[in-house]
């Protein structure tokens, strides 16, 4: 039932991707548990305001889970303790009286510093820039029932399909890689047949962009699937692999050649 | 106060079922080598905006596309859940594009241009076959056939959906398209720009000025046509569903400029979202409308029952949409559930901790086809419900209360979609649409990919190829002009240096339009709203506070500005919704309605379209009007019995 508590957070602030940052506390008194935590930032924003400081910056825009804006590391965890669900999801009732919390902006080298707790997850978009898509203009498509697709095989392409593209694959990876994000594309495009035409090119123009953005490699840490809010499978980094190996082994010299 | 009719809506001649392929006939054509000669600006990603992008890079223009989030994946296109019609008929229950027309015309309680709708439509159809060819993974059967489902207002099953993230899967397809074309170099992609002002040039539409939210700086873009594809505006009553970014600025903005805006006070209020928890809420969230498929609606027959949902017996239970509306039951379209829900609780029969609830009950649903079936159709839902209220809806049944959705209004646009600016388009929710005063579920989708993958390609090139388009720099007077009135704007926001925040503000403005013009509308209170408005709109330009910079970035700015012009369009939805005397679709006027309580149309007088022209600050703005012909679907006073 419906509280109130009272919390200290540790909120990241720092002016630009020049200036230096640092942690600021700040005490939330009354915080109603029914809160979110972002309405709990908007509070504390309000407060701020009041006595003539600058508002925390934060990104967020659905505030139901589904745009992939909001981002933060909560006490340590990319989007905060609960599996499964995007910061904006949390609530205050997952807190106790007397909690402090730390909040930090997502933090990789491929996501430059904005402000305070704002990355720029641009390099995510390059990726996708990068053949995550199946090539066909506007009115050539055929009947949508012309192709067959089993169930299993569009179920678990919807699987994939379900990124947000938040990047907290990326934050919560010891090697700061995408390779989570980046697989859940290559899996949902390959296990479809509209997808399979491109699919060597794709896999390889895709992994040669996470490269050139600056992410890291995979050494199998499992970190990125523990904190997808979407509860992504490494079993699609897996079919990544698969596809890779697949297009240099067996895929058109083209393919080869165009990855660079 | 009319204006004289000054509207051309440049509807084609000719039977209804041709006038979309006689016009894409007639229109003229720009020759494949001389499309890269002519800039287009698409300002917003959204489905509508994301999909012309492509769909124009691939013709050959030269596109500048910006979008106000991180990202064009974010549009809160992203957010629909529940899916898209399609007149295919794969389900052999009797749909047609013919059907699919009449509805929408009907569902739209009589106040949409036929023409358009038939288009609708009819393009629906390729929408389809080109979100598969994406690889957009729509649900299907065990045959490997696309599954549908049914939606309110309707009584076929049309609605393609992918689980309960149709407008996410239709939005990655499109910013798929989009991320090609970017990649080609066909579309330069802008990221967290906000529009502050149309530019136009000689009375044509030649570009736009925008802040970089990033850095703050003001810049200037210049194109042969703009096209506005920024979304509703229901965000002016602070509660909605809506994402924290969708705002009126780009609109309004354009409005200022001459664009003509259409039915302003033509506002969805959706029948299911999670009520309101307490003063510290930042949205609403919907769940999604299709839950109604399988959800029975009750309250208490007696006010002030105060026992747990499972311990009314069923003889105490009113299933008042089932009762009221025994054809359509629970699939009633949404103005009319919303409606419903509002009289019950006025009856003093709501439920939950505010009273102001109604239950939405899968006990029936679960018992019939078992509570696996239940959580494979709707499991994310329930989830997701589950979540923000600790209730869990497999024991319980959800509580819901009808909250601001959609905006049927928009910049009037012509069937070309073209504004009453030259070489300005409007594309998806930002134009005044064919929705009417009602929009039916899963058809937001749809208008916007037909804006914007078929309607837009065909039209924008009739325009640029009539000619009369000299070349414009962003040096051009005008441009300088339009920096000067935004960079202004901004720093008179900064200065004001006022005791309030932003938010409060918007909070106050939201409530009252909540009050007034929401849910039930009447001549006293949009009166008092008519006062209300420009006090605290005076109130805000002397007692907010804006801290930080403009060269910066700076969210409370941004919001600033938003709810500053919010303070000014809200009038002009008040007035809209005061002229309106009769109530049609989503816009109720107490004063006009049948015995039993539903909207009561004025077809003598008000089977129009409200268009309203800017007149100058401080002065009132004129009401065109837009006679809207029925020669294929005959008026009635709709029924869902």
């Amino acid at each position: 039932m419906s509280g109130t508590l009272n919390v200290t957070l540790k909120i990241w602030r720092q002016k630009d991707a020049s200036a230096p940052g640092a942690f600021k506390t700040y005490e939330a008194r009354d915080v109603s548990t029914e809160m979110s935590f972002l309405e709990l930032l908007d509070v504390v924003n309000e407060d701020l305001q009041k006595k003539g400081e600058e508002p925390v910056a934060f990104d967020h825009d659905c505030r139901e889970g589904i745009c992939g804006m909001c981002s933060l590391v909560i006490n340590g965890r990319p989007h905060g303790p609960d599996n499964g669900k995007t910061t904006c999801q949390l609530h205050m009732r997952r807190y106790k009286n007397g909690d402090t919390i730390t909040v930090e902006p997502f933090r990789a080298a491929a996501f430059p510093m904005v402000r305070d707790l704002v990355v720029d997850r641009g390099a995510l978009d390059a990726v996708i820039q990068a053949g995550g898509y199946v090539s066909v203009n506007t009115g050539s498509a055929p009947d949508a029932s012309a192709v067959l697709v089993p169930k299993h095989k569009a179920e678990e392409a919807m699987d994939a399909a379900a990124c947000i593209g938040c990047g907290a694959c990326v934050a919560a990876c010891p090697n700061a890689s995408a390779m989570l994000f980046t697989s859940a594309k290559v899996s949902q495009l390959a296990l479809l047949p509209q997808g399979d035409p491109e699919r060597e090119r794709r896999v390889l123009k895709m992994l040669d962009m996470h490269d050139a953005s600056g992410f890291g490699n995979c050494t199998n840490e499992y970190e990125c699937e523990k904190v997808c809010p979407k509860e992504i499978k490494v079993s699609h980094i897996a079919r990544l692999n698969r596809e890779f190996l697949r297009a240099v082994l067996c895929g058109p010299e083209e393919a080869k050649a165009s990855a660079g | 106060m009319d204006a004289k009719n000054v509207l051309d809506a440049k509807v084609p001649e000719g039977p209804l079922e041709k006038k979309w392929e006689k016009h894409r006939f007639d229109l003229k054509l720009v020759n494949p080598a001389n499309k890269r000669k002519y800039d287009v600006l698409v300002v917003g990603t959204g489905l509508a905006g994301a999909s012309a992008a492509a769909s124009l890079a691939e013709l050959g223009y030269n596109v500048t596309a910006l979008c106000i989030q991180d990202s064009p994946r974010r549009a809160h296109s992203i957010a629909a859940q529940g899916g898209i019609n399609a007149a295919k008929n794969y389900t052999n229950d009797g749909d047609s594009v013919w059907r699919l027309f009449y509805d929408t015309v009907k569902g739209g309680d009589y106040r949409a241009r036929e023409a358009n709708v038939h288009r609708l439509a009819e393009v629906s159809v390729n929408i389809i076959d080109q979100c598969v060819a994406q690889g957009v993974p729509f649900a299907r059967d065990y045959g490997g056939f696309l599954d549908n489902r049914s939606f309110g207002g309707a009584q076929v099953s049309r609605t393609f959906y992918a689980r309960g993230q149709t407008g996410q899967q239709l939005l990655l397809g499109a910013y798929g398209a989009l991320s090609r074309q970017i990649e080609k170099g066909s579309v330069r992609m802008l990221a967290r720009r906000e529009m502050l002002d149309l530019v136009v040039v000689n009375g044509r539409a030649r570009g736009i000025v925008a802040r970089n939210l990033v850095d703050g700086k003001i810049e200037r873009y210049s194109a042969h046509a703009v096209l506005l594809c920024t979304g509703g505006y229901g965000n002016l009553f602070f509660l909605s569903t809506n994402a924290a970014n969708c705002n009126v600025t780009a609109t309004y903005r354009a409005y200022r400029r001459g664009a003509f805006f259409g039915n302003p006070c033509f506002t969805q209020i959706h029948p299911t979202c999670i009520p309101v928890a307490g003063e510290h809420q930042s949205k609403l969230t919907l769940m999604s409308e299709s839950l109604r498929n399988d959800g029975r609606v009750w309250v208490p027959k007696k006010a002030g029952d105060v026992r747990a949902a499972n311990d009314i017996p069923e003889a105490d239970r009113d299933y008042y949409l089932e009762r009221r509306y025994p054809s359509f039951g629970n699939l009633v379209p949404r103005d009319v559930a919303s409606r419903a829900a509002k009289v019950v609780c006025d009856e003093g029969r709501g439920v939950g901790p505010t009273k102001l609830a109604v239950y939405l009950d899968f006990r029936d649903a679960i018992k019939r086809v078992g509570a696996d079936t239940i959580r494979e159709k709707y499991g994310n839902l329930f989830d997701m419900y589950h979540h923000i209220t600790d209730e869990d809806p497999y024991q319980v049944p959800m509580r819901i209360y009808p909250a601001v959705h959609y905006t049927m209004g928009g910049l009037w646009v012509d069937y070309n979609l073209m504004s009453t600016v030259p070489g300005l388009f409007v594309l998806g929710e930002a134009n005044f649409s064919d929705h009417g005063a009602n929009r039916l579920g899963a058809s937001a989708l749809m208008q916007g990919l037909a804006d914007g993958y078929f309607v837009i390609p065909a039209t924008l090139g009739g325009y640029l190829a009539s000619g009369g388009l000299d070349a414009v720099s962003t040096g051009a007077p005008e441009f300088s002009a339009a920096e000067a009135s935004v960079t202004e704007r901004t720093n008179r926001l900064l200065k004001v240096d006022g005791k309030r925040t932003v938010l409060e503000f918007h909070r106050d403005l939201g409530r009252l339009m909540w009050d007034y013009c929401g849910m039930g509308r009447n001549e006293a209170g949009l009166k008092k709203l008519l006062t209300a408005i420009p006090e605290l709109r005076e109130r805000f330009w002397k007692e907010v506070r804006v801290l930080g910079g403009n060269e910066e970035f700076n969210q409370a700015l941004e919001r600033a500005g938003r709810v500053a012009d919010y303070l000014e369009f809200a009038e002009l939805m008040a007035l809209d919704a005061l002229e309106r005397k009769e109530s049609c679709g989503g816009h109720f006027r107490e004063e006009s309605q049948t015995p039993d309580n539903e909207a009561k149309r004025d077809d003598e007088n008000f089977a129009h379209v409200a268009a309203w022209e800017f007149k100058g600050d401080g002065k009132a703005p004129v009401r065109h009007v837009e006679p809207l012909k029925f020669e294929h679907v005959k008026l009635t006073q709709r029924s869902y019995k």
